[in-house]
């Protein structure tokens, strides 16, 4: 186990993120000769979508499927680059000045490096529902993590609600784990074929064309899918039935266990954090770092790949990682071999043909994006819709305004569960558009660390002698 | 077509809105101009002390006739601004200084200030049970409290609104000249007229200050905060150090704000700050030997306010030095949010009648420029 | 809620409010709560309600436990080791345990 004490002051690169996009480019970077280091706070690399690749105890292929397999190539490859990989290695802080706030095993570093590679990717986007809050409500990736990491299937009364191809994934699995599933409430709207099937001609080249019709037919064939346009999880001390409405009238189902889902979102904080610019992306309903063609932000030195320079899974995450590790090699070691640009670049349009499609048919529902009344915006400081509502009626703009009066977005999760729903409630309310209204100006560190951590930091003598009155 | 007014009020901080606010209250008609939205930068994301203690003499005038309109609060601008009451507390850390504060309160209580106590060590226990047992006592301003700073500016801009004040945000300053007997404004979204000028511009206030042809020595800083989650109520004062950087204090909803002036580093056209965290872990080891509780505590957030610092330590209110009708309200150096009620009140008074009953000796901007005012 | 798929690995004895907890090598301590069908790891500071891990990816902070004796720790995050002390995070927490 690397600890703290043990990372150098500095090096040449630092990718932050161990799933496919962080390894991806550690490997190629440190096979070009470059000092690497990789950081990822979970025991193992993998991201969320390779999660556990190196330890699941799932050895039967079959269940995780093919896909998930991939990531074994990418772990190796990373290893055997030569690449420093830290696990339990938590990034707290990132700036203009390319310094990286780490702690492992409770203990905090400040590392410089010549170049950063941010490869943190996506987290699911918010899905308040009223009773979200509520124990025994999850989302379909904690499912889906808890089967890979701990091979821990559902048991019980469970229903799956939400949309996007994660959820239909999730569903095979669990099914071919041996698990059961009650029923899946599909809350893709109706109209997101008209608006989708333009381009579906792409997607149909795609190779997740065949994939998808595959899943949807292997979990329909095995469990009730309801059309729903309003979902509520019910119960005092935890969930104990999910009350839903379609065109069959309301209806009521006892459960354990309701996991949501309705598509990723980038993971915005420690860009954001370090001043990367974000925009709004109005057909992927979220914000995504403004980058150029080599995922560089508009802070010098610093690039996002992965999932977080938008959504386009694995596969692109990889390529993306690629690119920005060719970039950053460049910068510092302009003599190094590199293999071929132009193939990563096709490779990588391929992967992103049939996004459009994608991200058109599983477009979340106004309905459950923008929640109303007592249903909890902000989890973490118990703020209602009503309130974040009332207040941008009354005049406030933005959301960093709102945090002041209401807290949201001020506690544990930094926004990260309350951002996109505080920005499009604002929006909605003010009658304008979420650009116009912005985020959350997140600042480090983006995750909380302890007060012993951060009086741990080794501290320099100049640093000692500049603060004494 | 420019726009007309009585005072224009460039910057909208606590400063700028309490003196349009206490304009308008006079019956005049202010048009504030604050380049991003009122309470943007040191304003609203400071520490929120409402502090008299261990004050520069030539501020304890404007520090004492504020603290009166902080206990009426409510009744000026229709919200209480989460202001508290419970005392700050400069603690010793060791018998000379306790010895040094000694000195200090005999001096004010000399020159007739009161506000200052001096504490033994059983009444430092009394008012601050958590505190380490090696700090021999301190000194207490018990009037002293804490209030929440974007809350309380956006209440003062508020209510200068609804007095007749205009807010205009978003729009900058890019030029000051004389018009006949106006000062015209050129901003970004066109152009001002009025007679009277009050520059309130804060971390920005030396560009003003350049346009009217008396440049200041300000300095931009960038003190850091860091903030911890709830905790179980441990603490009701404010408490400071002489000898180190700290400020500390929890709030009612249990977080622990920390401060103290370390200086992160600045960049003034971009609104960016960057934190150094090598001197945030020298305020977390400082916080680790005065309170040992709080060892495990979690700091959730930190940040920075870009503020404007003076070379001695001390604002610059009143006349301008080269420019009649033109009045400065800046350079608080890190402790101007308990001064913005009154220097408002004050500014508004000396920019209505010519003159104000408070005295503002020594902090006029001719003590950096040396231009007798032209008569 | 959940099952495991196989019992398969070595097992950890952790314990949680003082009560044995079996986990197995490589569960995380929200994982261990989960399989171990426990309800809630925490009550929220602001009105006390009930809350369990929600993502399990470190960005929910719902699943924040104290284990050996520090505070606000995400449960998803850290793995399980034998004599680990784990307890329910009741509202505040509290400076200094």
């Amino acid at each position: 186990m690397i600890a703290a004490a043990d990372l150098a002051s500095s090096y040449e690169l630092v990718v932050i993120g161990g799933g496919p996009a962080g390894l991806a480019a550690a490997a190629l970077a440190a096979r070009a000769g470059v000092s690497t280091v990789l950081f990822d706070e979970n025991p193992g690399v993998g991201g969320q979508i390779y999660r556990a690749i190196t330890s699941t105890p799932v050895k039967d292929r079959a269940i995780l499927g093919q896909d998930y397999w991939e990531g074994a190539a990418l772990a190796d490859e990373a290893k055997a680059s030569g690449a420093l990989i830290v696990n339990g290695a938590t990034v707290w802080s990132l700036d203009r000045q390319r310094l990286v706030g780490v702690s492992i095993g409770g203990k905090a570093r400040v590392i410089e490096a010549g170049r950063v590679i941010i490869a943190t990717g996506s987290q699911e986007r918010p899905f308040p529902i009223p009773g979200w809050t509520l124990p025994g409500v999850m989302t379909a990736g904690a499912a889906q993590t808890a089967l890979k990491a701990q091979g821990l299937v559902v048991d019980g009364r469970t229903v799956m609600a939400g949309s996007g191809p994660l959820l239909w994934l999730l569903a095979a699995q669990t099914l071919r784990a041996g698990g059961k599933i009650d029923a899946i409430l599909d809350t893709t709207p109706r109209r997101n074929w008209l608006q989708a099937v333009v381009h579906l001609p792409d997607f149909a080249l795609s190779p997740y064309f065949a994939k998808g019709l595959a899943l949807l037919r292997e979990v329909r064939a095995r469990v009730p899918v309801h059309r729903v346009g309003t979902i509520e999880a019910v119960g005092t001390d935890r969930v104990r039935e999910v009350v839903f409405s379609g065109s069959g009238g309301t209806r009521r189902l006892p459960v354990d266990l309701l996991l949501l889902h309705q598509g990723v979102v980038p993971n915005v904080n420690l860009a954001n954090a370090a001043g990367v610019a974000h925009l709004w992306n109005d057909r992927q309903l979220c914000f995504v770092p403004v980058l150029d063609a080599d995922f560089g932000s508009s802070v010098p030195g610093i690039a996002v790949a992965g999932d977080g320079a938008g959504i386009a899974g694995g596969t692109a995450a990889a390529e993306r990682g690629r690119i920005a590790a060719i970039a950053a090699v460049c910068a510092l070691r302009p003599d190094a071999t590199l293999p071929d640009t132009q193939a990563i670049r096709q490779r990588l349009q391929r992967e992103e043909m049939g996004r459009a499609f994608l991200d058109c048919l599983n477009r979340p529902a106004d309905a459950f994006r923008l929640p109303a009344g007592d249903t909890i915006a902000c989890r973490c400081e118990e703020v209602t819709a009503r309130q974040v509502r009332e207040t941008a009626q009354m005049g406030c703009e933005g959301p960093n305004q709102m945090k002041a009066f209401l807290r949201c977005g001020m506690g544990p999760c930094q926004g990260r569960l309350c951002g996109l729903t505080v920005t499009e409630l604002i929006a909605a309310e003010r009658k304008t558009t979420p650009d116009e209204v912005g985020y959350y100006r997140l600042r480090p560190p983006v995750k909380p660390i302890t007060l012993a951590e951060l009086a741990s930091l080794p501290i320099s003598e100049a640093e000692r002698k500049a603060v004494e009155r | 077509m420019a726009r007309t007014a009585d005072v224009v009020v460039i910057g909208g901080g606590i400063h700028g809105c309490s003196t349009a606010l206490h304009l308008a209250l006079r019956g005049l008609k202010p048009i504030l101009i604050e380049k991003d939205y009122a309470g943007r930068h040191a304003s609203g994301v400071n520490a929120g002390g409402v502090r008299q203690l261990a004050r520069d003499l030539h501020e304890i005038p404007l520090s004492i006739s504020s603290m009166d309109i902080w206990e009426r609060i409510e009744e000026l601008v229709g919200d209480d601004c989460g202001f508290g009451a419970h005392g700050t507390v400069l603690v010793a850390e060791s018998e000379d200084e306790l010895a040094g504060f000694r000195e200090r309160v005999d001096d004010l209580n000399l020159r007739g200030f009161v506000h200052e106590e001096l504490i033994d060590a059983a009444e430092l226990r009394r008012l601050v049970p958590a505190v380490s047992d090696r700090c021999p006592g301190g000194v207490v301003s018990r009037r002293d409290g804490a209030a929440d700073p974007f809350r309380t500016t956006q209440a003062f801009r508020r209510r200068a609104v609804e007095k007749g004040a205009e807010v205009i945000e978003g729009v900058t300053v890019t030029g000051l000249s004389r018009s006949g007997a106006n000062w015209r404004v050129e901003t970004s979204a066109g152009i001002f007229e009025a007679p009277k000028i009050v520059n309130a511009a804060g971390a920005w206030a030396d560009r003003i200050a350049a346009m009217l042809g008396e440049p200041v020595p300000l300095a931009v800083v960038a003190p850091m905060l860091m903030v911890t989650s709830r905790l179980p109520a441990f603490i009701k004062p404010v408490v400071i150090l002489r000898g180190r950087k700290l400020s500390f204090k929890q709030l009612d909803n249990g977080t622990v704000v920390i401060g103290g002036g370390h200086l992160s580093t600045p960049y003034r056209d971009s609104n960016e700050t960057v934190l150094d965290w090598e001197k945030l872990a020298i305020s977390a080891r400082t916080v680790w030997e005065l309170f040992p509780a709080m060892h495990e505590a979690t700091i959730v957030r930190a940040w920075a306010g870009i503020e404007a610092y003076m070379p001695d330590g001390i604002p610059v209110v009143g006349r301008s030095s080269t420019s009649e009708g033109v009045f400065h309200q800046f350079g608080f150096s890190t402790h101007g949010f308990q001064l913005g009620p009154g220097t408002g009140a004050v500014m508004a008074e000396l920019v209505a009648t010519g003159s104000t009953n408070t005295p503002i000796d020594g902090l006029g901007i001719e003590r950096f420029t040396q231009t007798p005012l032209p008569r | 809620m959940f099952k495991r798929l196989a019992d398969k690995g070595p097992a950890i004895a952790i314990t949680v409010d003082g009560k044995t907890v079996n986990a197995r090598a490589g569960d995380t301590v929200a994982a261990a709560l989960l399989a171990a069908g426990i309800d809630h790891c925490r009550t929220t500071p602001v009105t006390g309600a009930p809350r369990a891990p929600y993502c399990l990816m470190g960005v929910c902070f719902d699943c924040l436990v104290t284990v050996d004796g520090v505070g606000s720790r995400q449960g998803c995050l850290i793995p399980v080791r034998d004599g680990m002390k784990v307890e329910t995070q009741l509202g505040r927490r509290e400076a200094g345990r």
